[in-house]
């Protein structure tokens, strides 16, 4: 698998989800994407479809509305997949962890490979989450 | 078959060939689309790192979807293209061809759009079926107006329906492109082949912002792998079959092969600028330009040819 994962690092291509975010990190996902940081010179790319992604970005606290629904992605998406978690909410919960709608444990919905918090994260430090994912592919 | 027919077929103008010059004008396009936008692009392996990571990801089958189908699509309009290329191929660089060649061609060319049709209809997702009739719709549109400009060199030949013949033709008087019937011929194919290989303005069956890549939404691993690999090798073939049918094809003396080179970048960055310079056009816009403004263009380009000029 040493060899494919090289590729694969080199090729990610990203999903993006909001599972109840309050849009802030889903905008800065937007600005990470814009020209200025150009992630496709990484090999990053945004797609539209669940079946061509290799990475999913999902933000936001998992409502109980949303979750099962978040699952239901996760399991549409070819393996392997990466789930990588953007924001406080989906970390810890950040201020709506007392909420009466959220999900106790985010792990429970999907497997969460990777955390990036932040209220919102600046996409410098998404930049550097991903290249951490990379690294770890590569071994 | 022949050892050289399989050759011809799996190396040189046809599968290998095509496929690794494809993707690296792939990576061309990718690269002068970054620079239209301000950006840095992507390295040179890009294309053949996205191919690989594709053929190792787990194929996804929809359970409602006409499974065969669904599979047997883009190994089907792969196939096709494998064809196209090595038709094309050998006529460009071995002079070889048969009576009725051209026709052949276009069938074949309409095997592929008929592959995305099936192929996005077989998922039965909505979006999918929406791509597939935007195709069917945009095959209808750029169809006419195609083979009426392929029609041009024929008559200009003297009406040989041999690719052997028509680059024969051009070297003895000179590139079909230098007369007014073949430059009017040359723009309006220019345009067809913008809208049969999908690309700006008339990437409508795809859409990413609109329809999420419309027929190929529902396909995941090798089959969306193939799907990538045959829209790259439509960026050799197409300019390859141009160059043959309008700008004097091939010759391997002297500066041959570089004014060769030349003539293909030239076509593909004209494309790639069309691509990155025009935003997405309405499908009635679509059929209302190939069908009052392309065809008529074509016809008066047909007619000329026709009186000798």
């Amino acid at each position: 698998m040493g060899w494919y994962n090289k590729r694969l690092a080199k090729s990610i291509w990203v999903f993006h989800i909001s599972g109840s975010p309050c849009n802030n990190c889903d905008i800065e996902i937007l600005d990470l994407l814009t020209p200025r940081y150009d992630l496709e010179r990484m090999g990053i790319k945004l797609v539209g479809s669940i079946r061509h992604a290799d990475v999913l970005l999902v933000t936001g606290i998992f409502n109980q509305k949303v979750a099962p629904k978040i699952a239901h992605i996760y399991k549409q998406a070819p393996k392997p997949i990466f789930v990588v978690a953007i924001g406080t909410c989906p970390t810890s919960g950040c201020c709506f962890k007392d909420s009466y709608n959220i999900t106790a444990k985010r792990e429970d919905v999907i497997p969460i490979d990777l955390y990036i918090p932040g209220c919102p994260p600046k996409p410098e430090s998404m930049i550097e989450g991903v290249a951490k994912l990379v690294e770890v592919l590569n071994g | 078959m022949s050892l050289l027919t399989l050759f011809y077929l799996l190396i040189f103008p046809g599968l290998l060939f095509t496929a690794v010059l494809g993707l690296s004008v792939g990576w061309v396009d990718r690269k002068l689309s970054a620079r239209f936008q301000f950006r840095v692009g992507p390295p040179f392996f890009q294309n053949f790192y996205d191919f690989i990571k594709l053929l190792g990801k787990e194929t996804l089958i929809v359970r409602d979807s006409v499974q065969s189908l669904f599979i047997a699509a883009p190994l089907i309009a792969f196939a096709a293209l494998v064809c196209i290329s090595a038709l094309i191929g050998v006529a460009l660089f071995f002079g070889a061809s048969f009576i009725g060649d051209l026709y052949v061609l276009m069938y074949l060319l309409m095997v592929y759009s008929v592959m995305v049709i099936l192929g996005g209809s077989a998922t039965g997702n909505v979006y999918s079926s929406i791509g597939a009739g935007r195709e069917m719709k945009l095959l209808l549109a750029d169809e006419l107006a195609f083979i009426l400009v392929c029609l041009v060199p024929i008559v200009k030949a003297g009406y040989e329906i041999r690719l052997s013949e028509i680059l024969s033709a051009q070297q003895l008087g000179g590139a079909f492109i230098a007369s007014p019937s073949g430059i009017l011929a040359f723009l309006i194919a220019l345009i067809c082949i913008q809208a049969k290989m999908a690309l700006p303005p008339f990437n409508i069956p795809e859409a990413e912002t609109e329809i999420v890549e419309g027929p190929f939404m529902e396909y995941s691993g090798p089959p969306l792998a193939f799907w990538k690999l045959n829209h790259f090798m439509m960026y050799v073939f197409y300019p390859f079959l141009l160059i043959l049918l309008f700008l004097g094809g091939f010759s391997a003396g002297g500066w041959g092969v570089l004014w060769f080179i030349l003539k293909y970048l030239l076509i593909v960055v004209v494309m790639i600028i069309i691509k990155n310079t025009n935003p997405r056009v309405r499908i009635d816009t679509a059929l209302h330009f190939f069908w009052n403004i392309a065809f008529p263009v074509s016809l008066v380009a047909l007619i000329l040819a026709v009186l000798g000029v």
